[in-house]
């Protein structure tokens, strides 16, 4: 299900007829994550399967298939489960895939569904022994008496296969619904968080978790806000962060207490009173939020912006970027067709020096911090040409002066949606979601980051 | 009134929503449930300060309208059709003002006389639950038979939807899970 923009396109096998409108479910691909030296990209879908791409090594002979990405594996990480106890079904939908940082010739990665994280091992097999005694080449027993000597298996090459095996199971720890998982600094420890908890994990202890947030109140009713997402500091292990539905992000320390209900610091940048609406709550909710590389800075997301915080200054956020204002004045109706409530997530380029995140229409942002530009692109078949140059878009109000190749406000289609992308570590190479099809761009003038 | 027909259509969709998430596969999404109560709440505010207002401009008029009768009943100067006259839009205003609170009250009360917390039959619970598919809706019936049908299965929540922002037994819509 992958489409590379530089190389001949893949094939969707997974049912997309490119005729008809008609996806199937259980492709749509709902997270994204490349590992931590951008050598891998996962991707985890609603029929809770995850698909591993692998940057093909430049070669010189070819310079146009350099740095392709292509299928790795696949491995189906989560089924569909029913809890007896409660009558309910628990989706198979992969919410999140987190790498583990490689330390062997294996890559490890955590992925978890609505109640369940699992670790996967993922490792190569290129040789295989040969010359069994007891067996023979297709692996059935031979008569004793045909063998007359002894000889030792040889390990001889073989076409490679990548094995994927479930390491670990962590199962049980979260009465309401996974939204994130974070691994630490310390490489030994991870954090999962649902609405109103976040639990602290061993790596290899799957009986039991820390809980180190709980914001549930004693009665439900009186219950305001909930967790949306949580993150651990790149560096300091001790740190994370965790975003509320109230739009506020708070950052705790593991030293201060066990319980990290109390925060170190509150971001929250007060409600602008002229602005409000019936919506005011709902776009005020953070949908996702991401430490820049170096630790300084915050990337959140909510329904219309995309704002960088400065860890040091609790009081309000040091920019603001609008992604699609012009929607402001449809929240009724994005309201009466659920589209209010997607949940947009934002990343950041290795050098920090640009953010992207997704829109509608299967459009794109990106907003570079430092010269304040943005442009906004389309991930599309028809637009995406192998090899072609992404052409800017622009959003005119409808009615508005239009120029050529602009579109209309009102002719934005809501079923296409960019709400997972992802950012190489080190280069200039994307990887956007756009329902159940997989768009890689790299940009080849500045692969380097600046 | 716009704002007032705009938040109880609000409500209606806010309503159908939390309704029909219940069925949604994966289980009630806490998030989700969380933020429609809001809007709900806001808009069921905001709704309610704008039926106050209007009410409050509705006895005006009409108290207006009876001195005016009344003063045009004694400048016809015929004794004996002034009482009756003087009173019928008396009577009138008065009706209309009790009928108003009467209207605020119905709004209010989940009405245990309209409706027992015992489940209904599937085929007279759907149009309760669900947004009213009429053109128009009664004024007020409706309106109270969705907020207090809805919360009251949804939540076991008790019928304290008052007048004042400050009764708020909406949070309850999500304490079930």
């Amino acid at each position: 299900m992958g489409e590379d923009t530089d190389a001949t396109p893949t094939l969707n096998h997974h049912g997309f007829l490119p005729d008809h409108n008609y996806v199937t479910e259980a492709d749509i691909i709902s997270t994204v994550e490349f590992n931590h030296t951008g050598e891998l990209l996962a991707t985890g879908d609603k029929g809770g399967r995850v698909v591993i791409f692998q940057r093909e090594p430049e070669s010189k002979s070819d310079p146009f298939s350099q740095g392709e990405y292509n299928v790795y594996s696949t491995f189906q990480s989560h089924e569909p489960e029913f809890d007896y106890l409660k009558s309910l079904e628990i989706e198979e939908k992969i919410n999140k895939i987190r790498w583990l940082p490689q330390q062997n010739a294996a890559h490890f990665l955590l992925s978890t569904n609505d109640k369940t994280i699992k670790l996967w091992k993922v490792s190569e097999r290129d040789k295989r022994p040969e010359g069994y005694n007891l067996k023979d080449e297709e692996g059935r027993i031979k008569d004793i008496s045909t063998v007359t000597s002894l000889q030792v298996p040889v390990l001889k090459p073989m076409d490679l296969m990548v094995e994927v095996s479930p390491r670990r199971v962590f199962a049980n720890a979260h009465t309401y619904h996974i939204n994130s998982i974070s691994v630490n600094s310390d490489y030994e420890t991870y954090m999962s968080a649902d609405d109103l908890r976040i639990n602290l994990w061993h790596l290899d202890i799957t009986d039991r978790s820390f809980n180190i947030v709980d914001i549930k109140p004693a009665n439900m009713e009186d219950l305001t806000e909930v967790i949306t997402a949580a993150e651990f500091h790149p560096h300091h292990c001790n740190l994370f962060v965790y975003s509320s539905s109230k739009g506020t992000l708070r950052l705790c320390d593991m030293r201060e207490a066990a319980l990290c209900d109390k925060h170190s610091k509150l971001f929250e940048e007060p409600e602008d009173p002229c602005a409000r609406s019936f919506f005011s709550e709902i776009i005020s909710s953070v949908s996702d939020v991401k430490f820049s590389h170096s630790g300084r800075y915050l990337l959140t997301r909510d329904y219309l912006t995309a704002k960088v915080w400065d860890l040091n200054m609790e009081s309000k956020p040091l920019e603001t970027y609008q992604v699609h204002d012009y929607l402001r004045s449809k929240l009724c109706s994005l309201y009466e067709n659920d589209c209010i409530f997607d949940k947009f997530e934002c990343a950041w380029n290795g050098s920090d020096s640009v953010i992207m995140t997704g829109a509608y229409n299967n459009f794109f942002r990106m907003f570079d911090r430092n010269t304040k530009r943005d442009v906004t692109l389309e991930a599309s078949r028809e637009s995406s040409k192998p090899r072609a140059v992404l052409k800017p878009r622009r959003v005119c109000a409808a009615g508005g002066k239009r120029r050529k190749d602009d579109i209309s406000v009102d002719s934005l289609d809501f079923t296409k949606k960019i709400l997972h992308t992802a950012w190489h570590p080190n280069e200039n190479i994307i990887a956007i979601a756009a329902t159940n099809n997989l768009y890689i761009f790299q940009d080849k003038l500045n692969s380097e980051m600046h | 009134m716009e704002v007032s027909a705009e938040a109880r259509r609000i409500m209606v969709v806010a309503l159908g929503k939390l309704y029909s998430s219940r069925t949604q596969r994966g289980g009630l999404r806490l998030h989700r449930s969380l933020l429609l109560t809001l809007v709900m709440k806001s808009a069921r505010d905001i709704y309610h300060a704008a039926q106050t207002t209007a009410e409050s401009m509705e006895e005006e008029q009409q108290e207006q309208q009876h001195s005016e009768v009344e003063m045009a009943a004694e400048a016809s100067g015929v004794q004996e059709l002034q009482g009756p006259s003087a009173s019928l839009p008396h009577l009138a205003a008065d009706a209309d003002a009790q009928s108003g609170t009467g209207k605020q009250e119905n709004t209010c009360l989940s009405g245990p006389p309209h409706h027992t917390r015992k489940r209904r039959g599937k085929a007279t619970a759907e149009p309760d639950f669900l947004p009213c598919k009429k053109a128009k809706m009664e004024y007020g019936t409706a309106q109270q038979l969705l907020v207090s049908s809805v919360l009251v299965d949804y939540a076991n929540c008790s019928s304290e939807l008052g007048p004042s922002p400050s009764a708020v037994p909406l949070p309850t819509v999500i304490a079930a899970c």
